[in-house]
């Protein structure tokens, strides 16, 4: 089984990543790209049984850093 | 005093960290991050600057998991001393040891630069050397040094007199211009700039110095 992890900047903290894809968009010309948020996937290949707990856990210990990212997973 | 510092793959301030404690009267230990121990007698661990484990994941994140941090977790539980500087600090927020976090600097670059710190606080094994309000100039070197931390963590820092440090001309975008803050009981730095490349004359400056002094003074008579 497979977990999907996406983690993203929380909202109110600045995604100074994010900014500067936005302008580079603007500067080639795509308008109306009122803002940019850059986060990360993580995938997880799993064994059998592991549970959404288990990967909530992982992203609480480990794959997010919570003073300043949100964390979602899907599991498949 | 007898200071330990923490060595992970990737750490490149390790040995300047030895150095200024040296210089400061010191005894060094250097502890490897497999170690599961310190020295019994260790007063002070240094965290040092550098890309422990490559910046994977996020600056300190993997470290901050390591199997010697866990002793070093456990040593300021207990209230023992613990500094961090530049990735050391990173550690520290990610172990939890020192609230907040750094996030990549409001520019998108690499700043390597000497900056001036206005001390904002003498009372403190690690700045009761400088008289508040002193303005220092140390280095720094950094791509992730901008503090965060919501605003009651910021209020409660400066009402408690928990920051260390301030930057005279916020390089990062850091929160209330932020460059270094103590834990509850004092006795955890974390700062972003680098005193110890600014501990010896050929460094080009001393200012930092006065911190090694002052932490030795305490830990040598305690």
């Amino acid at each position: 089984m497979k977990a999907r992890v996406h983690v993203m900047l929380k909202n109110g903290v600045l995604d100074p990543q994010g900014e500067a894809v936005r302008h580079a968009l603007g500067a080639l010309g795509f308008d109306g790209v009122n803002g940019v948020r850059q986060g990360k996937v993580i995938e997880l290949d799993l064994a059998d049984g592991t549970t959404k707990g288990d990967v909530t856990a992982m992203c609480e210990k480990l794959l997010a850093n919570t003073v300043i990212e949100s964390f979602t997973v899907e599991m498949s | 005093m007898h200071a330990a510092v923490v060595v992970f793959p990737g750490s490149n301030c390790d040995r300047d960290l030895a150095v200024a404690f040296k210089a400061a009267g010191a005894k060094v230990s250097m502890v490897w991050h497999k170690d599961t121990a310190l020295p019994s007698d260790v007063d002070i661990i240094g965290v040092p600057g550098g890309f422990s484990f490559g910046d994977y994941l996020r600056c300190g994140a993997i470290a901050a998991n390591s199997p010697i941090c866990r002793s070093v977790a456990a040593h300021a539980e207990k209230g023992g001393y613990v500094i961090g500087i530049c990735n050391g600090f990173q550690v520290l927020t990610e172990t939890g040891l020192l609230p907040g976090a750094l996030l990549r600097n409001a520019g998108l670059k690499y700043i390597c630069k000497t900056v001036g710190l206005k001390v904002e606080t003498s009372s403190s094994p690690y700045t009761e050397g400088y008289n508040a309000g002193d303005v220092i100039n140390i280095p720094i070197a950094h791509h992730d040094g901008n503090y965060f931390a919501d605003d009651d963590t910021v209020a409660m820092l400066r009402g408690e007199d928990r920051v260390a440090f301030s930057y005279t001309d916020n390089p990062n975008g850091s929160r209330g211009d932020i460059a270094g803050i103590l834990s509850g009981n004092r006795r955890v730095l974390g700062m972003m700039p680098h005193p110890e490349r600014a501990a010896d004359a050929g460094h080009g400056g001393t200012d930092g110095q006065a911190l090694f002094r002052a932490l030795s003074g305490v830990l040598s008579t305690a």
